[in-house]
C-alpha cells in the first residue's frame, strides 16, 4: 500500500505531473526536460528521481545519455484506482435505475 | 456492459465529477432522490431523516447484517429546486474526513430518458484522493477478508 499512496503523492504535485505530459509523447534525458521548466535543475532532478522510484517513470541507458520514458502500465494503475469508485456508483445508479422502473405510484 | 456512470477525476483537483444517463423520465429520477424508501432501497441504508426543501437537512445510517451502525451520514440542503437541483453537504459522523459539498443536477434528455451530474467538491486535494481510493481500499480489505476465512477453514 505504501508504494501505491506514493504514487498518488507523486502525480499530485503540478510540476510532476507537467513532467509526465512532456515525458508522455516522446523520451527525453533530463536535461532537456529540465529545459522545459523555470525550476533549478536538481529540483527537476528530485521530480525525476520520485516518479522513477515510484515506476511511473522508466530509464534507459542510451550510450552515455539517460533518457526519462513514462510507464504505461503504472499509469493504467492509477487510473485503476479509480474503477472501484467509479463501479460503486455504477451499482447504486443500476439500481436506482430498475427500482425506478418498476416504480408504480400509489393512488 | 456498457459503462453509463462516468468518473471524472482530473489529478491535483478538490472536485469529482460523476455524470449518469438514466433511461428514466427526469420526474422518475429525480423522485428516486426523495423519497425515502426509494433513497434507502438503491443507497442500501436507511433513512433517518430527509427534509427535501432549502434549508433542510438529512441523515442516514447503515448497519451490519448483526444490526451494528457502522456508517452514518448527514448533511444540510441549502439549495432544493424540484427536478432541477439539489446542493447539499456530506459529512461521515465519527470519521476525520472534513465535510464536502454535492451539487447535483438533474437534467431532462428525452421524455424517457435524463441525466445526472454530481459534482463534489473536497476541503483538500489530499482528502479527495483519499475519498477517491476509499472503495478501492475497502475492496482490499474484503479480499484479504475473505481470503482470511478461506484460511481459517483450512485450520
Amino acid at each position: 500500500m505504501n508504494l501505491r499512496r506514493d504514487v498518488f503523492q507523486a502525480i499530485a504535485d503540478p510540476t510532476r505531473r507537467a513532467i509526465l505530459i512532456l515525458v508522455a509523447s516522446q523520451s527525453m534525458t533530463a536535461g532537456a526536460i529540465a529545459s522545459n521548466f523555470e525550476t533549478a535543475r536538481p529540483t527537476v532532478s528530485k521530480h525525476l528521481q520520485i516518479l522513477t522510484e515510484c515506476e511511473l517513470l522508466q530509464q534507459q541507458q542510451n550510450g552515455r545519455e539517460v533518457y526519462y520514458q513514462i510507464n504505461a502500465k503504472k499509469m493504467k494503475e492509477v487510473s485503476d484506482f479509480i474503477e472501484p469508485f467509479r463501479n460503486m456508483w455504477d451499482d447504486r445508479f443500476n439500481k436506482l435505475e430498475v427500482i425506478m422502473k418498476n416504480y408504480k405510484p400509489e393512488f | 456492459m456498457e459503462r453509463k456512470t462516468k468518473v471524472d477525476a482530473e489529478s491535483g483537483k478538490q472536485e469529482i465529477v460523476i455524470t449518469r444517463e438514466f433511461d428514466l423520465p427526469l420526474e422518475l429520477l429525480f423522485k428516486a432522490y426523495v423519497e425515502p424508501d426509494i433513497v434507502a432501497q438503491w443507497m442500501g441504508t436507511k433513512v433517518l431523516k430527509l427534509e427535501n426543501w432549502k434549508h433542510g437537512s438529512y441523515q442516514f445510517e447503515t448497519s451490519d447484517p448483526k444490526g451494528n451502525v457502522v456508517f452514518r451520514a448527514n448533511g444540510t440542503i441549502p439549495e432544493f429546486i424540484p427536478n432541477q437541483k439539489i446542493t447539499r453537504t456530506f459529512e461521515m459522523e465519527n470519521t476525520p474526513f472534513a465535510v464536502q459539498l454535492e451539487f447535483l443536477e438533474f437534467e431532462k434528455l428525452t421524455d424517457h430518458s435524463s441525466k445526472l451530474t454530481m459534482q463534489i467538491i473536497y476541503k483538500s486535494v489530499e482528502l479527495r484522493d483519499q475519498m477517491l481510493k476509499l472503495p478501492f481500499a475497502q475492496g482490499l480489505n474484503m479480499a484479504h477478508n475473505r481470503l482470511q476465512e478461506v484460511v481459517n477453514k483450512l485450520k
